[in-house]
């Protein structure tokens, strides 16, 4: 790499990594304030809780009845990721494979809900459910969620595909293999890197996914995301540190899907993959 | 006897349409129908208020100060954080660029995308209170005497939306950055090129699109900006977002139209800037950036 | 200033050396470069070939010795301030510029007055004959085109000293060949000092007055592309130079300069380079058109036929003698594959080394 020793390059350096320590060390903190919380007796104007214990887990747990908002949170989390991956995969390899008059206004067609935030698509959205009687129920709060992960997974999947050279597979038609078999003997066990990838992302994203959900989820439908987002808002309620709790375990729900997920991914991927498209058109 | 004329079956071939096109047509119709339709489903509905002709509700909106307020109370949180983001995320892209282990440092920034903006609120409202570590730590070093006042208000925000926001500009910029052949900066050092003319002759005009579309990601995210304007600023006021009006209208005033028309005016505004960072996009080089013949 | 600039008489290299951690990539490298000289560094990927070029250029620092144009010392310079053009492997062309905008990159970066920099800029697209191509960009040129803008574009500042990285390893068969010629032209009109990195012998053989053969980072040898190839003081000089036989044996007579090889009973003579006792193992080599067929089984070496191509003049076959040892030969004749065949060893061009 190119050398620079000047003093006003070093100055620069230093000026740059100051910035991302900052940032990181606020991050960190912030991570650690929480956790530290969760398990704090009392801790009211010094730097450390009072003392340590593990209840507020008890109580949170009854109170915010998590163990059903798991329970729905990963039901729906993988109904989403069972969906998008049939839907998203098939198509994905259909747009890899063909070209056809149109194929542009159909990826605009998926880019669309990707790029739009969830908010502003998620009202008209939560209005027609609810006109449609699906609103407030758990199958709305999955075809909710459906809306940007199908696309997602096609974006992510689309070049995972074209990079398979199709004379394997016109080999495998040469050798006697049907659509069904070449699928399942032949691109599948190719192709499941990258949907493994791609169906734990869109689990982290739907786990963390609030906006949706918020709109479209009833009382029995909500997920941890969302009920977190209820407590928060409602905090004079309950103790803080019940609150915290909950941030925790929504945390380690999230997180432990994201690092399963960032052994097949690079982490500039989660926002780069579906991003560039737009660039290449 | 065989048809002179070939079948429509293989005219539709020849054009790319055949089976396997067919595959797609599942997804297309789901996101036509959960994307699309409730999407055109709002803009008419926008124009069928509850009262009035039908464009009450828009001229509703544009006559309320607490209606139209919102566009810039949004836009004065979104676009200083999609600036400070880029104008940080550059620097430290090109830096990190350098870097042989890059994974941990893009891991940890990759956590709060992925925690989302509920956690990070929450998380703020302990860090960044009163009695947060923030506030204490300034006032240990000297910097402040009282506790500064950063929740329940605009800077409350505004540091959530850095926080989520910033890991995602960079990462995004950290991408456009390293598909850039350092061959390139090579050979502006080797004629004569220092520092700060390599950024502003090769780095720049060929980061300059992906720069755009970072920064129209970055704001329509911010200008999203939803639960943590509730959670962690002043919902009545100064952080009263367009997605709050968009909300309240729907669910505590169920006045589905208006709240449609409000929708609108949210897409309406993304789609402004997003345009106007476009068109500022095209004064540039689109194309590879690689050095020449792999 | 530029011109001036050019004026100099010796780029010294002085015990040049870069380590990374504890591997030597170049260990001291002492090399002094006349005025208007092409010099190519050539040797095998690893040899540290393009580390020296990097150190040279400044975009790599070296870690010992230092680099003198005259007086002025550079290795502690970067290398925006060294003043030196370059042509990169993969071209490196600014993919945003046009042709005239890439090739006035360096002109503009010394704030050159702009009618001066276009008379110039077109001056070098006129040499390197892309007058018409100017405000296309790079991406709309073929390889060889994108060559000829690199080129023009390292030229074109008048440097003290021209680096070339491997230039035309990303092109084909037929246009490497013509670029070989287009860059000994120019070098032939405008006569700056180049260094030129390569792992191809025939061109360093083609293009260079003087070849320094690298090897595991060190000088291996130097001199002119006729007595590289005619006199290689090592054995792996003389493989790299296209010695391609290799015959082990036991070194039975010597005579001065001259020696008698023992192969598996055939006598071998040629001249002895290095140290070598009467009774020491020693190899032979030998270029595969120094060992021809012959009729007489006297001192031959007896072989048998594996592969024969076809040449066009003539062919070129090899055989496996008995000790499984493979011989590279030339045949005036076809000779069929599986049968036995003699060859005998041309004492004048064949060289002895210690084993």
């Amino acid at each position: 790499m190119i050398r620079d020793t000047t003093i006003g390059a070093k100055l620069w350096i230093t000026a740059v990594w100051a910035v991302v320590i900052f940032f990181v060390l606020n991050l960190a903190a912030m991570i650690v304030a929480v956790i530290l919380s969760s398990f704090g007796t009392r801790w009211l104007g010094t730097w450390l809780p009072a003392g340590f214990t593990d209840r507020w887990y008890f109580a949170a747990w009854s109170e915010f009845q998590l163990h059903d908002v798991l329970i729905v949170t990963f039901q729906i989390a993988f109904i989403v990721v069972a969906l998008s991956g049939l839907l998203g995969v098939t198509a994905a390899y259909a747009l890899a494979r063909r070209d056809f008059p149109g194929k542009k206004l159909v990826m605009l067609l998926f880019l669309l809900p990707l790029l739009v935030p969830p908010i502003t698509f998620g009202i008209p959205l939560a209005t027609v459910l609810y006109q449609a009687g699906v609103g407030g129920t758990f199958w709305g709060v999955v075809i909710a969620n459906l809306v940007p992960t199908v696309p997602f997974v096609i974006l992510v999947m689309i070049p995972f595909i074209e990079q398979i050279d199709p004379k394997i597979e016109a080999a495998a038609r040469v050798f006697g293999a049907n659509t069904f078999k070449l699928f399942i003997h032949v691109l599948l066990p190719m192709l499941v890197p990258g949907i493994l990838a791609a169906l734990l992302l869109v689990l982290v994203r739907t786990v963390g996914m609030f906006e949706l959900t918020f709109l479209t989820a009833g009382p029995t439908s909500q997920t941890l995301v969302v009920a977190l987002y209820y407590s928060v808002f409602a905090s004079g309620v309950r103790a803080v540190q019940s609150i915290d709790a909950m941030a925790v375990i929504y945390m380690i729900t999230t997180l432990v899907w994201l690092l399963i997920a960032l052994r097949f991914v690079n982490p500039t991927q989660i926002v780069a993959r579906a991003k560039q498209a737009p660039a290449q058109q | 006897m065989a048809d002179p004329q070939p079948s429509l079956r293989q005219r539709l071939a020849l054009r790319g349409i055949d089976g396997v096109t067919l595959l797609a047509l599942p997804a297309i119709l789901f996101v036509l129908a959960v994307f699309i339709y409730p999407f055109a489903y709002g803009l008419l509905l926008s124009f069928e208020p509850k009262e009035g002709g039908a464009l009450a509700n828009y001229q509703r909106f544009f006559s309320d100060p607490f209606l139209y307020r919102t566009i810039a109370t949004t836009l004065w949180l979104a676009i200083p954080v999609t600036v400070i983001s880029l104008a940080l995320a550059v620097p430290i892209a090109l830096r990190v660029r350098l870097m042989t282990r890059q994974r941990l440092l893009t891991t940890i920034l990759v956590l709060p995308v992925t925690l989302g903006t509920v956690l990070v609120a929450e998380g703020l409202l302990n860090y960044l209170g009163p009695q947060g570590w923030f506030s204490r730590t300034l006032m240990l070093f000297g910097v402040i005497e009282h506790p500064l006042k950063l929740t329940n208000n605009y800077w409350g925000v505004f540091a959530s939306l850095i926080i989520t926001g910033f890991p995602f500009t960079f990462l995004l910029t950290l991408s456009y950055v390293t598909g850039i052949d350092p061959a390139l900066e090579h050979a502006a050092a080797t004629h004569g090129a220092g520092a700060w003319q390599r950024f502003r002759h090769v780095f720049l005009p060929l980061l300059a699109p992906g720069l755009a579309i970072s920064a129209c990601l970055s704001f329509v995210q911010a200008f999203a900006v939803f639960p943590s304007a509730i959670l962690l600023g002043a919902p009545a006021g100064p952080t009263r977002v367009i997605s709050i009006a968009a909300y309240q209208a729907a669910f505590e005033q169920y006045d589905y139209s208006m709240a449609s028309a409000i929708a609108m005016i949210m897409a309406a505004v993304q789609m402004v800037i997003v345009v106007a960072i476009l068109a500022f996009r095209n004064l540039f080089y689109r194309g590879s950036t690689a050095g020449g013949k792999g | 200033m530029l011109l001036a600039s050019s004026q100099f008489d010796e780029l010294r290299l002085d015990r040049m050396s870069r380590s990374f951690g504890t591997v030597n990539a170049l260990k001291d490298i002492s090399l002094t470069i006349r005025k208007g000289e092409f010099i190519a560094l050539l040797g095998p990927s690893g040899c540290g070939k393009s580390t020296a070029l990097n150190c040279l250029a400044g975009l790599l620092a070296t870690t010992g010795g230092s680099i003198y144009l005259d007086d002025r010392r550079l290795d502690q310079l970067k290398p925006e301030d060294r003043g030196f053009g370059m042509v990169f492997q993969n071209y490196a062309l600014f993919p945003h510029m046009t042709v005239k905008a890439n090739v006035g990159f360096g002109l503009k970066m010394r704030g050159m007055a702009k009618a001066e920099a276009a008379r110039r800029v077109d001056e070098a697209l006129a040499l390197v004959r892309l007058e018409t191509q100017g405000n296309k960009l790079p991406g709309q040129l073929s390889g060889g085109q994108q060559q000829r803008v690199a080129i023009a574009r390292a030229i074109v500042i008048e440097p003290p000293l021209v680096l070339m990285d491997e230039p035309l390893s990303n092109l084909d068969a037929k246009l490497r060949l013509e670029m070989r010629a287009e860059i000994r032209r120019i070098h032939n009109q405008l006569g700056a000092t180049t260094v030129y990195v390569t792992h191809d012998q025939d061109e360093a053989l083609s293009l260079a007055d003087r070849i320094v053969v690298l090897r595991d980072g060190t000088i291996r040898q130097m001199g002119s592309p006729r007595d590289l190839y005619e006199n290689p003081d090592h054995l792996d000089v003389a493989e790299f130079m296209g010695y391609r036989n290799r015959l082990a044996g036991t070194l039975v007579d010597r005579d001065g300069a001259r020696g008698t090889v023992d192969v598996g009973g055939v006598k071998l003579s040629g001249t002895v380079r290095g140290d070598i006792a009467t009774g020491g193992s020693a190899i032979v080599v030998a270029r595969s058109d120094d060992i021809t067929v012959t009729d007489s089984k006297a001192n031959a070496l007896a072989a048998t036929v594996e592969t024969i191509e076809y040449r066009g003049r003539e062919y070129v076959g090899t055989a496996r003698k008995a000790d499984s040892a493979e011989v590279v030969f030339h045949a005036a004749r076809p000779v069929s594959v599986g049968n036995p065949v003699s060859l005998s060893v041309d004492a004048g061009r064949t060289l002895i080394f210690p084993a």
